[in-house]
């Protein structure tokens, strides 16, 4: 069996020896050249000259490009054809590429790009989201509304009322390897396009439409990212066509990284998101009715905004069933970076608010926080299915059912919850964490001491798992199985570090019944499977895993036909194990059996496909099955603040989350881990700041400030919830890329608890909760 | 001019004509050795980390802003020399494997870099050790469960590197000095040479900044400049001192001073940081100055053979102004003996390898529980490191109390008037400037007041 083994990352022995190689360590022939963007240093503007000839006889200069000079489409967009490469006539953000230098080397090309004199006519930049407001400046035409029921006779008719205004941060990526792409022109003017992308298929289309090729001209390859986290979906296009269209005008290999400055500068990040809400409940804390308004800062172009925001108003309910509620979406278009994809994709924005509102449920009443979400979560689901052991419906829900009430399992979009096990996972993590009776230290402790407070938060995930769009929950595989017995897998899922390849290999030696070192993993590869989705959405493993299955049973039926002929057999009985193949009383190795079946005439080769079964979503009207299912997970974070200075830190962190019937534990917790600080990262230290002229001043690692070693958990629990997927995913497994991220909510809504223990206020803790916001947030519990 | 170090065990001499190219770009671009990465060019993700190995002992530093003369008389190790000659994984590899340490990789060289390098060095506070090198996949905990993990293995032989001797001599581009008095008659001559000791802050003017350096004075070769000793005025610590050297020589003396050491940077920066440095370039938010304003530092200047001292707080004068004359230069800085403790407080977004937004030095002196004496001052506060007069003649001859803290509130604003910026807004800092104070009253009470001093 190699499919639930905690084997490690394909490539950690690669990369502890710096062997393994990213697209700028890859060896380029003689004579190649580095590239570099001019940029717009003013935030909305129209561009009234360019004089560029310091530029062109700067050293090691080759040529200079501007808009003019590009040959064929001019558009680096994932979709909507609204994000030139080069700015045409107007330039919309501070850091907007204007220009192309193609030098000789990367220091010199960047040396060169600062000469350029761009005359800039100012005009007014929409930059917050009050003034796009102000100023209707918006994608789509007005608010998106999902919901259910008649929210506002609700809150009028509920003995509590509460209210709130949320700001949700925006997250910079910080992938470590910045964005990165080389391009080798071929002969009869192909292009091949090695880049640091999630999405070779439309860096392959875009380099196509640049060139004026159909797509068959174009090749693009992806071994690896050095982190990607969303941030290299769509933003990887500008760099991959630059080169591709240096290289072709040069007819010389020509690459492209962003110094880390330019890459914070010019790429999107997370949205951020102001949320205002309104929630009617009763004394037990259980919600009637709930309104959330979605701001949503989606920068100058559209790039996967909609998606984005679509995908924050699904997750506005977390793991909460509200009877009516409203969630009203607004798409807002400024002038600052392309807001783009980040893991989570829109979920943590709208679960976060949710999240926020139980806590200030809870302070209204007094509450523990566990028990108002414990009132208000989706009903356990009873009966069928292949989820772990569940609870009865709690009492009060057969009662409400018996007056012909709906049950509580259906999402404000129409979709059943047929899984809902978070009542079990939340008893389990409550237990093992010890939560009550360190809920009553933490309060004894701050009952005791005037300076340092501590707050102890619990909080679930509810992550719904497929691409929204849904022609794009598909995927490819290509498996060859040499004469010698070694297995070639190809797919469309790239590895960005999340040890997707590891896991779908484990899927192929499984089929073969190989050790997984039988099978060679080699880089996503346009020219082997076309047409691929991103890697993204959580969704690498479920579709590839499937897709590499298909092909590899599809080879393996095939070799099992050869055999039960050979053997007179059933094909049936040929069993592939432990690096054997077994037929009636023997057991033949498998290079034996492969070398057979190729002299035999048998194809080792087969494609295989796969394609989300049961999804149907109509993005308009709010309603549909947008999920195949949920992936599921809690956590329970303690935290010490400062109240002289809001310093704070973590201090234990417990999570016991849901993967279903892990491929791989150990890269399963690798992406739980990981993903819990880079959660608890963006709500805390995690700040962008950007001036009153747009321009982002958070723009390196020296001022904008991702976790280091010492603020992860020192205490730090993870387990593993021991269901599987009710669904028939890959070996029942769950996808586990994003939904860990949002157990990081846990941190922050510690650090509202340890606030509101300096005073009788409500604190309103606003995200990112840096030092500051923490030290005003007390202050306000206490005035 | 001719420079000798050996890289990965392989004797290397290179002839060096532009002084600003970095290890990393040689490593990179010239030897076609990629394993070491570029995260960000400034020093501040680690992904660039080498072990460098000189008579001192063997450092971690990012290659990104270490200038090649810099390494002259050096043995430097990459990513690539760290396991055997016959292949087998270097004891914290092997652990980063078997622990799940790497997730997409390319911070792994700079961490592998930083674990062989504390590792040798029998270093088990693993945070500390590796807080330079950022990690965006794993949250840090396998890696720090790797780390644990090697401890006890033996340092293999082939780490154990022997720097060579060097070979750098005066040139027409940059010069390396060996004592106080060459470089003094080398800056007095041209007092428009850019002086480069760690180049933790230089480094960024040419990768961030691309400005031209003009001819440089390397100080690495100034071992006279390098000592801290006692002296019959106190401590006096060299100018090119390491920032982790003084960290360890105040240990036990002034353990705040240390503990806000410990997170001055990184290890990488504080191995190549130095003292004289901090104070130099003049910044308003260097850590050094406030401590050492207020324990009445003096500092030391030379020009040619002309020397002088002047009271630290005095070389402030403006932001981006310092007394301090051309062809002059920062030789040394002296502690004297401290009649009380001084507690020194740094406020930043992140604990570790962060910029202050505020950092703030107290030496308060008691007799018969009243202030007889108050040095208090602040960086992040003003243009330049600065003292808070007001507030220390508000407490001075008061009982120390909460109530002398408290009745300090108004005289915060007549001795500061901050910035807001990225780092924290004028509001955040001025209330938190005043809170120090009381942090540092209850402080002396016993009371708890870090934060990082709590567990669960």
């Amino acid at each position: 069996m190699s499919v639930g083994k905690p084997l490690p990352h394909d490539a950690a022995t690669l990369h502890v020896t710096g062997a393994a190689r990213y697209v700028d360590d890859i060896p380029v022939p003689a004579g190649a050249l580095s590239l570099a963007f001019g940029t717009s240093q003013v935030a909305r503007g129209r561009i009234v000259s360019m004089d560029l000839d310091a530029v062109r006889t700067a050293p090691g200069v080759v040529a200079v490009l501007t808009a003019d000079d590009l040959p064929f489409d001019n558009d680096v967009s994932p979709s909507a054809h609204d994000e030139p490469m080069l700015a045409t006539g107007e330039v919309f953000y501070v850091g907007q590429p204007i220009f192309l230098v193609i030098a000789e080397s990367h220091l010199l090309a960047r040396r060169a790009a600062r000469l350029g004199k761009v005359e800039i006519e100012e005009l007014p930049a929409i930059l917050t989201i009050d003034e796009a407001l102000a100023a209707d400046s918006r994608f789509e035409d007005g608010p998106r509304i999902y919901g259910r029921g008649d929210v506002d006779t609700a809150l009028a008719a509920a003995p509590r009322r509460v209210e709130g205004s949320f700001e949700v941060a925006g997250q910079e990526h910080f992938y470590l390897e910045s964005q990165a792409a080389l391009a080798l022109p071929q002969e009869g003017g192909d292009m091949v396009v090695h880049t640091s992308s999630q999405h070779p298929t439309e860096i392959q289309h875009k380099v196509a439409e640049a060139l004026g090729l159909p797509m068959h001209g174009v090749r693009a390859e992806v071994r690896r990212m050095g982190g990607g986290f969303g941030g290299k979906e769509s933003q990887g296009n500008a760099l991959a066509v630059a080169c591709a269209v240096a290289a072709r005008l040069t007819g010389r290999a020509c690459s492209m990284r962003y110094d880390r400055d330019d890459d914070m500068t010019i790429t999107g990040k997370r949205h951020d998101f102001r949320i205002d809400y309104r929630a009617g409940f009763d004394d037990q804390g259980r919600i009637s009715a709930v309104e959330f308004l979605q701001y949503c800062r989606c920068g100058w172009s559209q790039d996967l905004s909609l998606p984005v925001a679509d995908r924050a108003m699904l997750h506005a309910d977390n793991a909460y069933f509200f009877e009516t509620i409203r969630i009203e979406s607004h798409r807002l278009k400024t002038n600052t970076q392309s807001a783009t994809a980040f893991r989570g994709f829109g979920g943590p924005q709208g679960m976060v608010a949710v999240e926020r509102l139980m806590d200030h449920v809870a302070h209204v009443l007094g509450a523990d926080p566990v028990a108002v979400r414990q009132a208000n979560y989706y009903d356990a689901t009873d009966g069928g299915g292949l989820s772990a052991p569940r609870a009865a419906r709690p009492p009060e829900n057969i009662s409400v059912q018996m007056k012909g009430e709906p049950a509580r399992d259906t999402t404000p979009y129409g979709q059943d919850v047929e899984d809902f096990i978070l009542h079990e996972m939340t008893e389990r993590l409550l237990e093992t964490s010890d939560y009550a009776a360190r809920r009553a230290a933490v309060d004894a402790w701050n009952a005791s001491n005037e300076v340092l407070k501590k707050g102890i938060a619990f909080s679930p995930v509810k992550f719904g798992i497929s691409f929204t769009l849904t022609h794009l929950n598909q995927a490819g595989a290509l498996v060859h199985v040499y004469q010698d017995g070694s297995v070639h897998m190809n797919h469309g899922g790239t590895e960005m570090g999340q040890g997707l390849f590891q896991k779908v290999a484990q899927v192929a030696a499984q089929s073969f019944g190989v050790p997984v070192e039988a099978v060679k993993i080699t880089a996503t590869d346009t020219g082997k499977v076309p047409n691929t989705s991103a890697t993204a959405a959580s969704s690498g493993s479920d579709l590839n895993g499937m897709a590499v299955k298909a092909a590899c049973d599809a080879i393996r039926d095939r070799i099992a036909a050869h055999l039960a002929e050979r053997y007179q057999t059933d094909a049936g009985k040929v069993r592939f194990d432990g690096g054997k193949v077994h037929v009636g009383d023997e057991a033949i190795p498998f290079a034996e059996v492969a070398h057979s079946a190729w002299e035999n005439r048998v194809s080792l080769s087969a494609t295989g496909f796969y394609k989300t079964p049961k999804i149907v979503w109509d993005r308009i009207a709010g309603s549909g099955r947008p999920f195949y299912y949920f992936a599921y997970g809690a956590a329970v974070t303690e935290v010490v603040i400062d109240r002289l200075t809001g310093e704070n830190r973590i201090l234990r962190t417990d999570i016991l989350h849901d993967a279903g019937a892990s491929l791989n534990p150990a890269l399963d917790i690798g992406q739980i881990e990981g993903g819990y600080v880079q959660g608890a990262g963006w709500l805390t230290t995690e700040e962008l700041v950007w001036n009153d002229k747009g321009r982002l001043l958070t723009h390196a690692p020296s001022t904008y400030k991702i976790p280091a070693a010492s603020d992860a958990p020192p205490v730090f629990n993870v387990a593993l919830w021991d269901g599987e997927n009710r669904e028939e995913t890959i070996y029942r497994s769950k996808a586990v890329g994003e939904p860990p991220l949002m157990l990081g909510i846990s941190a922050f809504l510690a650090l509202g608890q340890a606030a509101a223990a300096c005073g009788e206020a409500y604190p309103d803790l606003q995200s990112p909760a840096t030092a500051e916001a923490v030290y005003f947030a007390a202050k306000r519990a206490a005035s | 001019m001719d420079i000798r170090f050996r890289l990965n065990g392989e004797e290397v001499t290179e002839h060096v004509t532009d002084p600003t190219v970095t290890l990393l770009d040689w490593l990179r671009e010239r030897r076609g050795l990629k394993g070491t990465k570029e995260g960000c060019n400034e020093g501040d993700c680690g992904a660039c980390t080498v072990m460098i190995t000189d008579a001192g002992g063997a450092r971690a530093l990012n290659a990104c802003i270490l200038f090649l003369p810099q390494l002259d008389g050096c043995a430097v190790r990459t990513v690539e020399g760290m396991s055997g000659p016959d292949g087998v994984l270097h004891p914290v590899q092997a652990a980063m494997v078997e622990h799940h340490g790497s997730q997409c990789g390319f911070c792994t060289p700079g961490f592998i870099a930083s674990m062989a390098t504390a590792h040798r060095n029998g270093r088990t506070d693993h945070a500390d050790q590796v807080a330079g090198n950022l990690c965006r996949c794993t949250g840090y905990a396998p890696i720090l469960r790797a780390a644990k993990a090697a401890e006890a293995a033996p340092v293999p032989d082939w780490v154990q590197d022997v720097a060579p001797e060097g070979a750098a001599s005066e040139a027409e581009e940059w010069a390396m000095p060996t004592s106080s008095d060459a470089l003094a008659a080398l800056y007095a001559a041209d007092p428009d040479a850019t002086l480069v000791a760690g180049a933790t802050d230089v480094g960024l003017w040419v990768t961030k900044q691309m400005r031209d350096l003009g001819r440089v004075i390397f100080l690495k070769g100034c071992k006279d400049m390098a000592a801290i000793k006692e002296t019959e005025a106190g401590l006096r610590i060299g100018a090119v001192a390491s920032v982790a050297a003084l960290r360890e020589a105040i240990a036990t003396r002034y353990p705040s001073y240390a503990e806000m050491l410990r997170r001055y940077g990184s290890e990488q920066v504080r191995q190549a940081a130095t003292v004289g440095g901090n104070i130099a370039n003049g910044s308003p938010i260097g850590d050094n100055p406030p401590a050492l304003i207020a324990m009445d530092a003096v500092l030391h200047l030379r020009k040619g053979d002309t020397r002088r001292n002047l009271p630290i707080g005095d070389f402030f004068i403006d932001y981006g102004k310092q007394d301090r004359a051309p062809g002059e230069f920062v030789e040394a800085v002296t502690i004297p003996p401290q009649p009380a403790e001084i507690r020194v407080y740094k406020l930043s977004k992140r604990f570790d390898q962060d910029i202050s937004a505020v950092c703030g030095a107290f030496r308060i002196t008691i007799s018969d529980g009243r202030v007889s004496e108050a040095r208090i001052a602040f960086g992040g506060m003003a243009g330049i490191p600065k003292r808070a007069r007001a507030v220390e003649a508000a407490i001075t001859g008061k009982p120390w109390t909460l109530e002398t803290v408290t009745s300090a509130h108004d005289a915060w604003a007549e001795d500061f008037a901050p910035l807001t910026d990225a780092r924290g807004s004028a509001a955040y800092r001025l209330d938190t400037a005043r809170n120090m104070l009381e942090r540092c009253w209850r402080e002396d009470q016993g009371a708890p007041v870090s934060v990082l001093e709590v567990s669960t």
